[in-house]
């Protein structure tokens, strides 16, 4: 692999851009592998790159049905925050968080991280309460998030207004480290990154079945035929019911979809990540200029990757009273990802019934933001059979009664 | 955007008019099950990409609970029907027949 470099650039310009390679090869699948990883999108292909670089497993296949970066990757919000109140979920989270912080140099690749800043909103007095015992939790776990009076929040965010007639800003919880980076941009430079050590990307190649042999998996048919391994991980997302299902065990999600959309480009006129849970809205403002927003979940089991206009409505008028500006914007495109949600609506990242298979899942409304230490906590699990990360996010939680009793998690706005 | 007919009082509602309940014909497990059934009751739902059946309530009209049967990839409904059952009747499963011949789901009852 060549790497990116000023200097690249410089040499190529004297060449009219001939000599940039591939960034990542497209082989044909071998007949074994050590480690298959199904799904290629940020948690899978973080998840094959930790296990080369830190645990120097490089005989790995990423399968991805479609294209890489396809799914819930390329149709966030991009947004990265990690000021969590439970221990589990601010560990992870703030594992992430600091991974994103040297991403580009670790990657060779600029995933254009933007540490600009997010806002939580407080618009009821329970929020306020609750925003307040975040930011205390916050403390002691370590994550640098602070509690800001409206007046604060006015001079961060000028276009707000904090006196709407029914959800007044009352405050807001503000992690100054938080950001956004370029979605597409972490995928493909994890996925360059594990092509550069060797592993295989095959795109267009989807898992029809998962054979195991004694309780433990051996291997998958595929659209390109049978493929043996040693260890199976699964990070699929929304299609994480059906792949289990296969491999012949249940896993508690259901799947929904999540809507997003983003405006015409305009000026620059907000500088932070702004979120407003109650209202199930959240905005901040792209590169291009463009207001990216997001909304709620529909409340059905949904796999068509479109949500219904109405969450549009919803959300939009609820940004308009906070953000009176919004209501002159045209609005460019809108979509949806099918996110998978589990019971107590935090995720898993498990060994599970079938030996030497693992799942990686449930991420639902807020997976983009934990990519790198997702795949961190993965790998080590894969690799070692442990991980101090992923410890409390086991399938098993559920049977246990050990829920992450994640507050804030209301199936939005992650 | 959904629509979906109540069963009982007949309207053709969209679904900012609807409330989704979830799964349909759960089997309750409480006292005197094991841990497997009552963990299985609370939180492993049926997530198929194809035929599902689900629980709806009228919330804007009638007010009423009702079950639909309904495709999670298409977004198609096959039918609703009323509430007081534990299975879908014989004439939703034929109008699901006729469309996903071979369709399954988990067993009722």
């Amino acid at each position: 692999m060549k790497r990116y470099s000023a200097f690249a650039v410089a040499r190529e310009a004297l060449r009219y851009h001939t000599g940039w390679e591939r960034a990542w090869r497209n082989p044909a699948p071998k007949r074994q592998y050590d480690v298959i990883i199904v799904g290629a999108g940020g948690h899978g292909l973080a998840t094959a790159y930790y296990l080369g670089k830190n645990f120097g497993i490089t005989n790995v296949a990423v399968l991805e049905k479609g294209w890489l970066g396809g799914g819930n990757t390329g149709r966030n919000t991009t947004i990265i925050r990690s000021n969590y109140l439970q221990d589990p979920s601010a560990a992870i989270y703030e594992k992430a968080r600091s991974l994103y912080e040297d991403m580009s140099q670790d990657l060779n690749y600029n995933v254009m991280f933007s540490p600009r800043g997010v806002i939580m909103l407080a618009q009821t007095e329970h929020e306020v309460r609750g925003y307040k015992r975040t930011a205390h939790a916050n403390a002691l776990q370590g994550v640098s998030t602070e509690w800001i009076e409206p007046a604060r929040v006015k001079e961060l965010v000028p276009i707000i207004n904090l006196a709407g007639p029914r959800y007044p800003v009352l405050g807001g919880l503000w992690q100054e480290r938080g950001g956004t980076a370029r979605h597409d941009a972490v995928a493909w430079g994890y996925a360059r990154a594990c092509s550069a050590m060797g592993m295989d990307i095959i795109q267009q190649c989807e898992v029809t079945g998962v054979r195991s042999e004694g309780g433990r998996v051996i291997g998958v048919d595929t659209t390109k035929g049978a493929i043996d391994c040693d260890k199976l991980g699964m990070v699929v997302a929304g299609n994480c019911s059906h792949l289990s299902q296969m491999a012949g065990f249940r896993l508690p999600v259901e799947s929904v979809a999540l809507q997003a959309l983003v405006s015409e480009p305009i000026k620059p006129c907000m500088d932070v990540v702004v979120m407003a849970n109650t209202v199930h809205g959240y905005m901040s403002q792209s590169d291009k200029g463009e207001m990216v927003i997001g909304g709620g979940t529909d409340g059905f089991n949904n796999y068509t990757q479109r949500g219904s206009f109405h969450h549009i409505e919803e959300t939009v008028r609820a940004l308009i009273e906070t953000f009176p500006m919004v209501s002159r914007l045209k609005m460019l495109r809108q979509w949806g990802g099918i996110v998978d949600v589990t019971g107590d609506r935090s995720p898993i990242i498990s060994k599970t019934p079938v030996q030497n298979c693992f799942v990686n899942a449930g991420w639902g409304t807020g997976g983009f933001k934990a990519i790198p230490g997702s795949g961190w906590a993965m790998a080590e699990l894969m690799a070692t059979g442990h991980s101090p990360l992923a410890e409390e996010f086991s399938m098993m939680r559920f049977k246990e009664g050990k829920f992450i009793d994640e507050s804030v998690a209301a199936g939005v706005a992650h | 955007m959904l629509i979906l007919e109540c069963p009982y009082c007949g309207v053709k509602a969209e679904e900012t008019e609807l409330h989704a309940g979830g799964e349909a014909h759960l089997k309750r497990f409480g006292p005197g099950s094991s841990d497997d059934e009552f963990h299985d009751y609370l939180f492993m739902r049926e997530n198929p990409k194809g035929v599902h059946f689900e629980r709806w309530r009228h919330v804007n009209g009638c007010g009423k609970w009702f079950h639909a049967a309904r495709c999670t990839t298409t977004l198609e409904v096959f039918g609703t029907y009323t509430a007081q059952t534990s299975a879908p009747p014989q004439e939703i499963r034929d109008a699901i027949t006729a469309k996903r011949p071979g369709w399954s789901w988990r067993e009722f009852e």
